[in-house]
């Protein structure tokens, strides 16, 4: 249960791929983390702050119409009603109090929906540190909302127009400043993903969700649920998530990647699905690439999802069979989201409702059962989609 | 293995130049950039004049690297570049170039190669070494030994924000050479400003390098004139020259010319 290892890594996967010049910064890191994570004065402020800023404990629902419709008992664990509108501000929030602790002059981030990156720009608000955010070109057209919300927050947004144009190329970029001035400026990385420690420091700032969520349910319904649900790109709100039951051995563990227009390759995100092992942005884990080891282009109607690669913790609970992983496609989780809108009252980010077309799944085979639902973000900042999509269908 | 291993056919390279009173130039070019066809031509002449030859095998995330090998990356994935396809190239090439080819490689095309075909293939094909930027010493113990085992090089980055004592270490163990960084940053920054002239600063890092290792040593990153291959010479025992090269291909230059005046 110890893991990651000593060299980051998760059985197989995992490790630190990363050009020289970011050894001794990612050493510095993982000394800061040792230094302060478990401080009792960095938890202190780090809790004031998910209390009194961001709005933890988020609150935990239940869904009676959902629950009604599907033959089942579901909950839906609220991260849409976080700060920022997302599960990311947790994470943002811890890393950018590390970010001061150790001295940095300038906070970085990469974002793909934007959740991340709006979640920085506004952690780097609240602690008074300017903020630089890389995002892909096609993610700046398809999540503007967010765009600027970022600009009001004061970030500087970068748009890339270099590889994908999506979430790999911004992480690509962001790799790219933080070589150009290691010492100085802190990379805030938004997901699981990349090389040791970012897997660990991220899943140690959202596990909150999953300790929360669990206690939560006990004392609601006196019980542990029959499976927890959670969408998976890089997979940061899935391991916060699943992290507290991990050892719950009863309780099912059910992550949902993005299987965009199909299984070919190129036309989903579904990294643990389809993906082979190899190395990217620092890991080793799987990813979808041609037989040449070239990273492929991903299609998601979720930017939030539309990433070539996983998390290197979710690589090793699919191996080891704790985790079971399947896809639900675009148009499959369109309509998970516009039940649960209407039956609801409760519209969540496209990203999240990946998770609730695997719990209507799940649901249909398992009657009655009892299910978690990781409501990982809100989807206001979905609506330029939205509108091209449902609401088209709708009019 | 043959009598003189390959990776120390680089490092007798870049001495013998050494010896006759110059620093080495080592040439990058991307891999059928700016297309296949001319790949084996542009080699010669790059091969013609420097010391070593460093051959980028294109990858689509190359973190390490600036905007021209980024270009010159993604076209030549976008005309077909493979590993198998270079290695077939370099295979055909008869007589073989004098100057020992290096590839530089992220991992994840290695990978998809394997690990426990590629050093043969890629030492029948000639190749003398390989730099892996996304690859450091704590990962690399499975490719060392593979690589080692044909007699070819894992040659060894160092930056100047690489401490004392880890510095010490990778100097141990190098191979073929030391390849000093000589800036924080993506490959081929501008020669305008604070790095035109080389800082002092540069210099110092570059000799504690120098006098650390057991192989030779070339400065890499930014470099793109005879000033600064001037300024550097009595610091190190080469130089590499990337996306300058690469830039001059761009615009269809003259290559052999570019090269000529930088020595």
């Amino acid at each position: 249960m110890d893991l990651p290892d000593i060299k980051g890594r998760y059985g197989a996967f995992g490790g630190r791929y990363v050009p020289e010049t970011l050894v001794p910064a990612l050493d510095r890191l993982q000394a800061g983390i040792e230094r302060y994570l478990h401080d009792a004065d960095f938890q202190a402020e780090f809790i004031n702050e998910l209390r009194t800023w961001v709005g933890r404990p988020t609150a935990l629902s239940h869904a009676p119409t959902l629950s009604k419709r599907w033959g089942a008992d579901v909950y839906l664990k609220r991260e849409d009603l976080a700060h920022t509108g997302a599960h990311k501000i947790n994470n943002a929030v811890g890393q950018t109090l590390l970010a001061k602790r150790l001295g940095a002059k300038r906070i970085i981030a990469e974002t793909g929906a934007g959740q991340h990156g709006v979640a920085s720009a506004a952690a780097a608000a609240r602690l008074g540190m300017p903020c630089v955010v890389y995002m892909g070109a096609v993610d700046v057209e398809r999540q503007a909302p967010n765009v600027d919300r970022m600009k009001l927050l004061g970030a500087t947004v970068v748009p890339v127009t270099g590889g994908d144009k999506t979430l790999r190329a911004a992480i690509d970029e962001a790799l790219r400043d933080w070589v150009s001035d290691p010492d100085g400026t802190y990379y805030s990385l938004g997901s699981a993903v990349g090389p040791h420690p970012y897997p660990y420091l991220v899943r140690e700032l959202q596990s909150v969700i999953g300790r929360e969520a669990r206690e939560q349910l006990l004392a609601s319904s006196g019980r542990l649920p029959d499976v927890v649900v959670a969408c998976v790109g890089g997979g940061s709100n899935a391991i916060g998530l699943f992290h507290a039951f991990l050892s719950d051995l009863a309780v099912k563990l059910l992550g949902v990647e993005a299987g965009g227009r199909g299984a070919g390759l190129g036309d989903n995100a579904a990294s643990l699905t389809f993906g082979t092992p190899g190395v990217l942005q620092g890991s080793y884990t799987l990813i979808l690439q041609d037989t040449f080891g070239q990273v492929r282009e991903t299609h998601s109607v979720s930017a939030g999802l539309d990433y070539s690669g996983v998390g290197p913790e979710h690589a090793y609970l699919m191996k080891t069979g704790r985790v079971a992983y399947e896809s639900a496609t675009d148009s499959e989780t369109l309509d998970a989201l516009a039940e649960c809108a209407k039956y609801e009252g409760i519209l969540p980010a496209i990203e999240s409702a990946h998770a609730f077309f695997g719990a209507r799944r799940f649901a249909r085979k398992n009657p009655g059962a009892q299910i978690l639902i990781g409501c990982s973000g809100r989807g206001d900042k979905d609506m330029p989609i939205l509108q091209h999509t449902l609401l088209r269908e709708m009019r | 293995m043959p009598a003189v291993a390959p990776s120390e056919r680089i490092s007798h390279a870049i001495e013998e130049t050494v010896a006759k009173g110059r620093p080495a130039l080592v040439g990058y070019v991307t891999a059928g950039f700016p297309n296949r066809r001319q790949f084996k031509d542009n080699l010669k002449v790059v091969a013609g004049i420097c010391d070593v030859v460093e051959i980028g095998v294109p990858f689509t995330d190359p973190m390490a690297d600036g905007t021209t090998i980024q270009r010159a990356s993604f076209a030549a994935l976008a005309g077909g570049v493979t590993l198998p396809w270079i290695l077939e190239e370099l295979q055909s090439i008869e007589p073989r170039h004098a100057a020992p080819i290096v590839l530089m490689s992220y991992l994840n095309p290695l990978l998809a190669f394997g690990i426990e075909r590629l050093p043969r293939t890629a030492a029948q094909a000639g190749v003398a070494g390989f730099i892996v930027p996304d690859l450091p010493y704590e990962e690399s113990g499975d490719w060392n030994r593979a690589l080692e085992a044909e007699g070819l090089a894992l040659v060894q980055m160092v930056t100047p924000v690489t401490p004392p004592e880890r510095l010490a270490m990778l100097c141990r163990h190098a191979r073929g050479f030391v390849y000093a960084v000589t800036m924080t940053g993506t490959t081929g920054k501008s020669a305008d400003g604070r790095f035109a002239d080389v800082p002092t600063d540069v210099l110092d890092y570059l000799d504690r390098v120098k006098n650390l290792s057991t192989v030779p040593v070339c400065a890499g990153f930014g470099i793109r004139s005879a000033r600064q291959v001037a300024r550097l010479a009595p610091h190190v025992d080469g130089v590499v020259v990337g996306s300058a090269l690469v830039e001059v291909m761009e615009r269809g230059e003259n290559v052999g010319a570019f090269l000529k005046s930088l020595r």
